[in-house]
């Protein structure tokens, strides 16, 4: 049952994942970013983690994803059909250096202790998963407020129209 | 249960200068009264430096230690952040981009370095290096009326994530051999295959944040594009907080696996001050120049660590202040020049300096000749202890590549000194007088000179780090 989940789970992600990459409109990208966030949830409930499975679909599924489409809608006349622009000899480079990737990071997860651990008593229910992040992961979670912070004041920043020149700027002379 | 918030009490005084600076936008309309907070968020810099002084060991929970590396490195982080507010508010008020947003970033992005060297865990070692790098990609991108600035960030952060991407797998296999992410877990760990891959992969997210070759790709085109005063501040902090991360997962806590990690920082090493200091001889754009100079540079750095001994953890942080005070000044000079509306960014531009600017010229001269590592200056010394170094640590060659190297540098760097001593000027390039810009090259220079011509007590200061080492 456990690897039939993790089968399916498995093969849903890896689908959506080259959807992601390989679809030519922005829409079709983001829903199947919806299908990589849905099987990661049912990838966490088969490591018995079952509160992240239900905030992955929340979080991610439910709002990310949402928001991911609502800016497409917004900016749908200004994105036209994108294809992927390749430099010449792109391939010859990336299928062996992929392979080698790929072939040494299977090595290393193979080559990983298999022993399957009992789980401590409650494992992965809200309650424990809340007293690792506000007890020993307390200031990693506190500078992830700051690091939000900074995705706002970025969001505000690149946001905002462009002044108008007034001095130098970098580059050589190409206002927008 | 309790928590001792005072060995955190300097990064919450910079994060609280970033908010105030945040805020100085929306309560301000006159220049003058944003200079005063400007002027805050300085002297909370200053603060936050002298808790950092005065503060001894320490520790926040398991996951963050205050010892001689984390409160050497802080204090190089903060005068970088000060140094960066100093050579941007000229720039940025005579360009109409003088926002507070600004500064906030430069400040959180502070933060962000003090706490990846004080990192005890890999997990929160990658927070940090988040917080350390999104406003840096922020700050590349913030002339939105340039295009080539809109690039630099996107190339910087689309790069930029890739590498965090990799770096996270590292840990997770990392987490996988040694069921624990902490550092204390892994300082007694076995070297099995997937424990070394996983920090490999770590060490290529980390080796990407300094532009270590191979994974210097993005830093001329960053560099050329970003605002100077950004580029000043970007160049400096991410490699204080990338080697003060690997100096303490490499030498300070896996000493017993350096057969197994040496080779490796040493072939980047070597690889990196080749293809920076080769790459560098050919640019005509001074900010390319430095570019692939600050890429050459991060190869000298990883001497230091790739020796993994005593000398060589000291050497580093030696270098990386020395490093902080020249190559601020040097991409702090260009801040100055204007060329026909746009930056003045061609090392042609700075013909004709010494007649127009005395002082300025004379200052860049200095740091060409310390990023060079000419005597007296500071870049010579740190050079000299990080070859020593590799000397101590069984890694002739390297020093060897590293002399080299240094003397093939000698062409570009002093080719672009002496395009300043040579007149006349060339027609279009302004020069505008900045006070704040001018204090802020005025210490670099000064602590250039001073760390090369009396490198005793910036020394003593540097080696105790080495006491950490088991």
């Amino acid at each position: 049952m456990e690897v039939f989940l993790f089968a399916v789970g498995a093969a849903l992600s890896l689908a959506g994942g080259l959807g992601v990459v390989a679809a030519r409109q922005p829409v079709h990208s983001a829903l199947s970013l919806l299908v990589v966030l849905g099987s990661l949830a049912i990838l966490y409930l088969t490591l018995a983690a079952e509160f992240l499975a239900v905030l992955q679909v929340i979080v991610y599924a439910g709002a990310i994803v949402v928001l991911f489409l609502f800016v497409i809608m917004l900016l749908h006349t200004r994105t036209p059909e994108s294809r992927p622009s390749r430099v010449g000899g792109q391939w010859a480079l990336a299928v062996p250096l992929g392979l080698a990737l790929w072939a040494g990071l299977s090595a290393a997860v193979w080559g990983l202790p298999g022993a399957r651990r009992d789980l401590p008593q409650g494992f992965g229910t809200t309650e424990s998963v809340g007293r690792e992040l506000f007890g020993k992961f307390l200031l990693p979670f506190e500078v992830a407020s700051l690091l939000l912070l900074v995705g706002i004041v970025a969001a505000v920043v690149l946001g905002s129209s462009p002044t108008t020149p007034a001095g130098p700027r970098p580059g050589g002379g190409d206002q927008a | 249960m309790t928590v001792d918030l005072r060995p955190l009490a300097p990064e919450v005084v910079v994060a609280a200068a970033a908010l105030l600076a945040l805020l100085a936008d929306v309560f301000t309309r006159t220049s003058r009264a944003r200079a005063v907070w400007w002027l805050v968020a300085l002297v909370a810099l200053g603060w936050a430096a002298g808790a950092v002084w005065t503060a001894g060991e320490g520790a926040f929970g398991v996951l963050y230690a205050r010892d001689g590396l984390a409160n050497a490195l802080q204090l190089v982080g903060l005068a970088v952040a000060a140094g960066g507010m100093l050579l941007a508010r000229d720039y940025l008020a005579r360009v109409g981009l003088d926002r507070g947003e600004y500064y906030a970033l430069v400040l959180l992005s502070t933060v962000g370095a003090m706490l990846m060297v004080a990192s005890q865990d890999l997990l929160f070692l990658f927070v940090a290096l988040e917080t350390l790098s999104v406003p840096l990609y922020v700050l590349a991108g913030f002339a939105r009326d340039s295009h080539r600035s809109q690039e630099a960030s996107l190339k910087y952060f689309l790069l930029g994530s890739f590498a965090s991407a990799l770096l996270l797998y590292g840990v997770a296999l990392v987490y996988g051999a040694t069921g624990s992410t902490g550092l204390a877990r892994l300082a007694g760990a076995e070297g099995s295959f997937p424990l070394l891959v996983g920090l490999g992969l770590v060490v290529v997210g980390l080796g990407f944040k300094a532009a270590v070759v191979p994974f210097h790709a993005w830093a001329p085109d960053v560099y050329e594009g970003a605002p100077v005063p950004a580029v000043a501040f970007m160049s400096v902090l991410a490699k204080v907080g990338a080697v003060g991360a690997l100096v303490r997962l490499l030498p300070l806590t896996l000493p017993h696996l350096l057969p197994a990690w040496q080779p490796l920082l040493a072939a980047l090493s070597a690889a990196t001050m080749v293809v920076g200091n080769l790459a560098a001889l050919r640019q005509t754009n001074l900010k390319r120049m430095l570019a692939y100079s600050s890429v050459s540079h991060a190869g000298y750095l990883l001497v230091g660590v790739a020796a993994g001994n005593g000398t060589g953890v000291w050497s580093a942080v030696y270098y990386l202040a020395a490093y902080a005070a020249m190559n601020l000044g040097a991409f702090g000079v260009l801040t100055f020049l204007e060329r026909a509306g746009v930056e003045a960014d061609e090392v042609e531009d700075l013909r004709g300096l010494a007649d127009r600017s005395p002082a300025l010229a004379a200052a860049f001269a200095v740091f060409m000749a310390s990023l060079t590592g000419l005597p007296p200056t500071a870049g010579f010394v740190g050079k000299f202890y990080l070859f020593m170094a590799a000397l101590q640590g069984g890694l002739l060659w390297l020093a060897v590549v590293g002399v080299i190297t240094s003397v093939v540098s000698v062409a570009y760097y002093l080719r672009a000194a002496y395009a300043a001593y040579l007149g006349p000027g060339r027609a279009g390039v302004r020069l505008h007088p900045g006070p704040w810009a001018g204090v802020g090259l005025g210490v670099s220079a000064a602590a250039t000179l001073l760390f090369g011509v009396l490198p005793g007590p910036l020394t003593t200061w540097a080696q105790r780090v080495a006491a950490l080492l088991r």
